[in-house]
């Protein structure tokens, strides 16, 4: 917790207070490196930033969520990431994992936000409810939106974790009774990486927080805001099952024998395709795994309303508008009928309505045959 | 009882119909390998994964006729600047009261079928009627919706500029999912665009009998030769000689 008496000290000091050697924070920067997508040649700079940047004071904040960003997190595979960036060094208040409660946490924070003011990073957990007055959503008696705007006021820059602050995730699911709305729809003045994920890839959430402190500025974004680094593939694009898609085999249904054969999901709804995320090249558990691994399709957690675009295990989205399960194949063939019958109609018409003329061309054209030189 | 004399106009130029052409092709290939790339087909066989890449090639031949539909269409957004009158972009915007008039009459005769009790034959459409024109202005607006999602949601698998200028469509629209369910469904509005289309040249063909099907081949439409202006006579036009002939089926 920061307090008054607190003496400033570097990530590094820090680590090494915590018992860990120069070799294991060797080995971690390396490896924090390779996350982020540098180069081998940025290791040298990612220790030396780690050996002389103070610290930075991160709130981080609860709103619409189930802590499974956090849970994520603290099960980042090194522990590094989790003794010092997370637990020990990093934070000055997070509900979950903070020594202090009731008033004595709310001070501290407050504290934090007053002593730090436009220097500390906000990461946000959740998304905040406007509906009836943000009333869903209660911290000491005061409602998300309030706090959030409050906590973005001094902040440097604001991390939305997981897909509750990116984009609503299923709090904010078709009809998004409490009005869950993400973070960069209420902050509108303040730089935001989107991670989405739910939840995100633990190392994928480290990589961010030390970027952001090993170099005092946001790793690149893209359009959506998320992390380059992390974000710039589909997982299609680096599932290790992508050779089979290529070669036309797919899984039909799960307890098929393509499915036995480890053949690509695409068919049973694999959301790959359309999710970018890191999951094919970090995995999860320390690697050891990721959904298609296990042998199930990708349910596109990092994307926009995932929740709404149909049924997990269909390929095709849903229409909205035209009904729970139609899809656009069954609109169009339906529509298609519907014209050809028209068409036909149309047509039947057209012949009985201009008969005359029809009937007229027609002896016009008789009689001109008969006229012919033979 | 005496036929009408028809006089030969060259309507649709040859780049014209080789747009054409190419559009019809591009577009029923993109179709196909589009709803194949939607829903593969099962296909089995004895072979190694390893020696297949069938689903490869049907997503390469979309990609690539892709180009084609789309370097096509931007050559034929520069013959509408230099071609004739009736390939103008002028030709498809409705601009003055005939214009309207003329989709008023479309509407009236050939859409609810109507009757007119003194044709005239002025309301036959030498090129594209006012109708049939906002027609393919729509189909145009579909074909931009079609090129917009589609290298959307290809940028991110090139590395040539082309199709990154267009890496702005799926935030824009929130993820692959939207982009990918427009680009899905816009694909149906072609096919619907299509069956109206072929209806209405065969409809125009069977009771105006001008040539209308064979336009997009030879080029050449028929008209009245009332149409057709005594006075003023195009000395560079050979086939329109100023004095009355004989009545025949030319």
């Amino acid at each position: 917790m920061a307090t008054k008496t607190e003496i400033k000290e570097t990530y590094y000091e820090s680590i090494i207070k915590q018992g860990y050697t120069r070799r294991d924070f060797m080995k971690f920067a390396t490896y924090i490196t390779a996350y982020m997508g540098l180069e081998t040649s940025m290791i040298a700079q990612v220790a030396k930033s780690l050996e002389t940047t103070y610290r930075l004071p991160v709130i981080w904040e609860h709103y619409q969520e189930c802590t499974c960003c956090s849970e994520s997190f603290i099960r980042s595979d090194h522990p590094i990431v989790a003794d010092i960036i997370l637990d020990k060094i990093s934070l000055d208040y997070t509900l979950t994992l903070m020594a202090a409660s009731g008033h004595q946490a709310e001070a501290a924070k407050k504290a934090t936000m007053e002593k730090y003011k436009g220097e500390y990073i906000l990461c946000v957990e959740g998304s905040v409810p406007l509906g009836d007055d943000g009333n869903y959503c209660c911290i000491a008696g005061r409602s998300a939106k309030d706090l959030l705007l409050e906590a973005a006021e001094g902040a440097k820059a604001i991390i939305a974790w997981g897909s509750c602050a990116c984009n609503g995730c299923v709090q904010a699911a078709y009809p998004n009774p409490t009005e869950a709305t993400p973070i960069h729809k209420i902050i509108k003045n303040k730089p935001i990486i989107r991670v989405p994920g739910c939840p995100p890839i633990g190392e994928v959430m480290a990589g961010i927080v030390v970027h952001v402190v090993a170099f005092g500025r946001l790793p690149e974004l893209d359009g959506l805001g998320r992390p380059k680094a992390f974000y710039s593939k589909r997982v299609h694009d680096s599932c290790y099952r992508r050779p089979y898609y290529d070669a036309g085999l797919f899984a039909e249904t799960f307890d098929d024998q393509n499915a036995k054969e480890g053949y690509c999901l695409y068919k049973v709804g694999c959301r790959g395709p359309m999710t970018y995320n890191a999951c094919g090249t970090i995995k999860w558990n320390n690697g050891v795994s990721f959904p298609i691994q296990s042998g199930h399709g990708c349910i596109g957690c990092s994307e926009e309303d995932f929740w709404d675009n149909g049924p997990f295990y269909e390929r095709l989205t849903g229409l909205a508008g035209f009904g729970i399960e139609s899809s656009a194949d069954t609109i169009g063939k339906v529509a298609a009928g519907v014209l050809a019958g028209g068409l036909a109609a149309h047509a039947i018409a057209a012949n009985v309505s201009k008969r005359k003329e029809l009937k007229d061309e027609i002896s016009k054209g008789k009689q001109n045959v008969k006229k012919l030189d033979s | 009882m005496r036929t009408r004399t028809y006089k030969r106009v060259y309507v649709w130029e040859l780049p014209v119909r080789i747009f054409h052409w190419i559009n019809v092709l591009s577009i029923t290939t993109l179709a196909i390998t589009g709803f194949i790339i939607a829903d593969p087909p099962a296909i089995m066989s004895n072979m190694e994964a390893s020696e297949r890449f069938w689903f490869g090639t049907v997503r390469f031949i979309h990609f690539g006729t892709a180009y084609i539909f789309f370097f096509n269409m931007i050559l034929r957004i520069y013959w509408s600047f230099v071609g004739n009158r009736f390939s103008s972009w002028k030709a498809f915007i409705p601009r003055d009261r005939k214009m309207w008039r003329n989709l008023w009459h479309v509407l009236k005769v050939d859409i609810f079928l109507g009757n007119e009790k003194h044709p005239d034959v002025r309301n036959i459409s030498v090129g594209h009627n006012t109708m049939a024109a906002l027609s393919y202005v729509v189909l145009f607006l579909i074909a931009l919706v079609q090129v917009f999602t589609g290298f959307g949601l290809y940028s991110s698998m090139s590395g040539w500029w082309l199709p990154k200028l267009f890496a702005w469509v799926v935030p824009f629209l929130g993820g692959d999912f939207m982009v990918r369910t427009i680009h899905h469904s816009a694909t149906w509005l072609f096919i619907l665009f299509t069956l109206i289309h072929v209806y209405l040249v065969f409809y125009h063909d069977w009771l105006e009998g001008r040539g209308e099907v064979s336009s997009m081949f030879g080029g050449y439409k028929f008209i009245s030769r009332e149409r057709i202006s005594k006075k003023k006579v195009n000395i560079t036009n050979v086939e329109m000689p100023v004095e009355t002939e004989p009545d025949s089926v030319n």
